[in-house]
């Protein structure tokens, strides 16, 4: 009868990675989209690819031909047996493949719940898919409605708002301590890889400026100019600090770089004004002592992980109430999918009676010969009320709410032997052309 | 009839600030804007209840506790509100409600009947004098209620507790703002009371200044707020230290309200 929603698909949970970068396909994924749409059965796809997943979404007539011939089409490179494949691969259908790909876009089924990638790639693929019409109009439904419930719940939760990396969560505590981060001073001290990436985050919340300190000038000086900033070299550091609101600090020295002794006088130069303190460096960098310091705050690797791990179990728990939103939607579009349904049936219906009736109408006017206007639009007024009248129950039938879905599709079947709607028409279900 | 719209308002507070620890609590927006519009609902009823009070009165209803704390929660209440729409201080109406809504309690409790204006009182100054002073105090209470805010928050950061409040409250820097704010606006409107008080006891008894407890102690919590505004313009005092100084502060404007009039003795007793 109708057409299937579909997902085959593998992951980062189903599948190890040496299989899954046999799949990706990378850079242009119009041939494989086409490929994909041309199977036979395949009414719409869609195709995701990212390093985590490589999933298709698509509408089929008849499961499992496309569903085979789908996987010998992803494996077809990767050299599997098909025996092989089924163990890696997860299909869903109907109403499991729509909560599937609510909880995709959502972010839930990420190796990082709540990241927000996801669903910029998720646009991406639905953009392709649109560029190349393998979309129809169940797709586009499906799609949009998935990037509306991935947008609620972003904002009725709070699965994306706490930091989960290293340097978002040292942005995260620097936002809890100066509140905007805009025209504040960053100093890096050292040039590891981790600092550049911190002071990267920071750059990108509105820094007015970076200053390095390095032991070799010339270091600091390359990377100053990443970030339009200024060099120094590390005997310069304590005298700097009247001027910085952010220090990151990861040198590779043995010792201590910077004491609680050096920092405290400095704290009267800069009218108290808050000074955070980040040491990234393994062996420490900075003075732990430091932290005592009214207005001084310091975090170290340790504190910075711990933030992280705090936040992942925030993660979690908005992560319930994002499954709920998933769910509920989920059966909202299932509802909108009835209907499309049903719809398509109503209107052949009356489609076809209002043929019958004009066709009988012509034949009696012709025999009928000249009759008054009047009398022509009584009978004409009369003809179809008949037609709505006789039509009126059969259309409530269908359109019963109570009914379960197995009893739907059973009402929908025999409405549509009845009329003798598919001896004539497109059977239901089949989408327009987008 | 004006005690009728006192219970309303004071129904209201404490709708509002229940909504107010909800929304604390489960973070909900839609919880929070209602804990709002109660607030905002509550003082609009309870500026009706001192206006209709004084109609009844005949006087400023300014004279005895009830009418005066009832005074201090409404400068609180609109202190909050004004502030609102001038600084986003996320959670700030969950610190702030439930010391409102004390007060109201406060006055609730105490004796309603409306007193015979004793014949020092019976001055335009009274309601100049004692309205500003108790202006003031609304706003130092804001002032004590963000310094509240910003040493949990700071002990969170400082201490490495992320928990209920490291992530429910603003940053330092709104709190330290707040704080400020509150103080520049709290600090003159004491000044100013003190200075109208002086000039009516000048007009009353004869001489500005009497050394009454009240005075004095007005005089020593004007020099706490003097001091610690020195220190943050000059020196650049913030933070935990400015308050640790707004809460002293505000414990002696609490202690000039009512342990003065109830512990010690002087010319201004007779607001019991």
């Amino acid at each position: 009868m109708a057409d299937t929603i579909l997902v085959l698909g593998v992951n980062h949970k189903t599948t190890p990675v040496e299989v899954r970068e046999k799949l990706a396909f990378s850079g242009d994924c119009s041939t494989p989209l086409l490929a994909i749409h041309a199977l036979p059965g395949c009414q719409e796809c869609c195709l995701l690819s990212t390093c985590n997943r490589v999933e298709v979404y698509f509408v089929a007539r008849n499961r499992e031909e496309t569903e085979r011939q789908l996987r010998a089409f992803l494996f077809a490179q990767a050299g599997l047996p098909e025996s092989e494949t089924h163990r890696y691969v997860y299909v869903h259908q109907g109403a499991d493949a729509v909560h599937h790909i609510f909880r995709v876009a959502g972010s839930l089924d990420s190796m990082i719940v709540g990241e927000p990638q996801i669903l910029g790639q998720l646009k991406d693929a639905y953009q392709k898919a649109c560029d190349q019409a393998t979309c129809g109009v169940i797709m586009n439904k499906l799609l949009t409605k998935a990037f509306s419930v991935a947008k609620r719940i972003r904002t009725e939760t709070n699965i994306g708002s706490s930091a989960v990396s290293i340097s978002y969560a040292a942005v995260e505590l620097a936002k809890k301590i100066f509140g905007d981060l805009r025209g504040k001073r960053v100093m890096l001290v050292g040039a590891g890889e981790m600092a550049e990436l911190a002071a990267e985050h920071l750059v990108n919340q509105g820094i007015a400026k970076v200053v390095v300190a390095n032991r070799t000038l010339e270091r600091a000086m390359n990377l100053a100019r990443r970030f339009n900033g200024s060099a120094v070299t590390l005997d310069e550091l304590v005298g700097e600090l009247v001027g910085v609101d952010i220090l990151i600090s990861s040198t590779g020295a043995p010792g201590l770089v910077l004491l609680k002794d050096q920092v405290k006088p400095v704290m009267r130069q800069r009218r108290h004004s808050p000074l955070f303190l980040i040491d990234i460096a393994v062996p420490r960098d900075l003075d732990p002592r430091l932290n005592d310091i009214d207005n001084v705050y310091l975090y170290d690797i340790d504190d910075l992980n711990q933030v992280v791990e705090t936040n992942k179990a925030e993660r979690d728990k908005e992560a319930v109430r994002a499954e709920r939103i998933a769910s509920e939607e989920t059966m909202k579009f299932l509802q909108w999918l009835e209907t499309m349904e049903i719809t398509p049936t109503i209107i052949a219906i009356r489609e076809k009676a209002e043929a019958i009736r004009s066709a009988e109408l012509a034949r009696t006017m012709s025999q009928l010969g000249d009759i008054p206007p009047k009398q022509k639009k009584a009978i004409e007024v009369l003809t179809s009320s008949i037609i709505n009248k006789i039509l009126h129950d059969p259309i409530l039938f269908l359109k019963n709410g109570q009914a379960s879905q197995d009893d739907k599709a059973q009402r929908l079947d025999l409405t549509r032997r009845l009329f003798g709607l598919d001896r004539e028409q497109p059977p239901a279900g089949k989408p327009p052309a987008a | 009839m004006s005690y009728l719209l006192f219970q309303a308002s004071l129904f209201l507070y404490v709708l509002g600030t229940a909504a107010y620890i909800v929304a604390f609590v489960n973070q909900s927006k839609t919880v929070r804007r209602s804990a709002r519009l109660l607030i905002i609902t509550a003082a609009v009823v309870h500026t009706g209840t001192v206006v209709l009070r004084y109609v009844e009165a005949g006087h400023t209803p300014l004279v005895n506790n009830h009418e005066a704390v009832s005074f201090f929660a409404l400068s609180m209440a609109w202190a909050f509100l004004s502030f609102y729409w001038r600084y986003k201080v996320k959670n700030l109406g969950t610190f702030v409600t439930p010391v409102l809504t004390g007060l109201m309690l406060v006055s609730a409790f105490s004796s309603r009947q409306i007193p015979e204006l004793p014949p020092a009182l019976r001055s335009t100054w009274l309601p100049i004098h004692a309205s500003i002073a108790i202006l003031a105090n609304g706003f130092l209470a804001l002032a004590f209620c963000g310094a509240v805010m910003y040493l949990l928050q700071e002990r969170a950061i400082k201490k490495k507790s992320f928990g209920v409040f490291f992530s429910r409250l603003p940053s330092l820097e709104a709190l330290d703002t707040l704080n400020h704010h509150c103080l520049t606006v709290g600090f003159p409107l004491l000044t100013l009371g003190i200075i109208t008080g002086s000039i009516w006891a000048e007009q009353a008894w004869g001489s500005y200044w009497h050394w009454d407890p009240k005075e004095t102690w007005s005089l020593i919590t004007w020099f706490l707020y003097a001091a610690l505004l020195h220190q943050r313009f000059t020196v650049g005092w913030r933070g935990r230290r400015a308050a640790i100084m707004a809460i002293v502060g505000f414990s002696a404007v609490l202690f000039t309200f009512w342990g003065v009039t109830y512990l010690l003795q002087g010319v201004h007793t007779y607001a019991g």
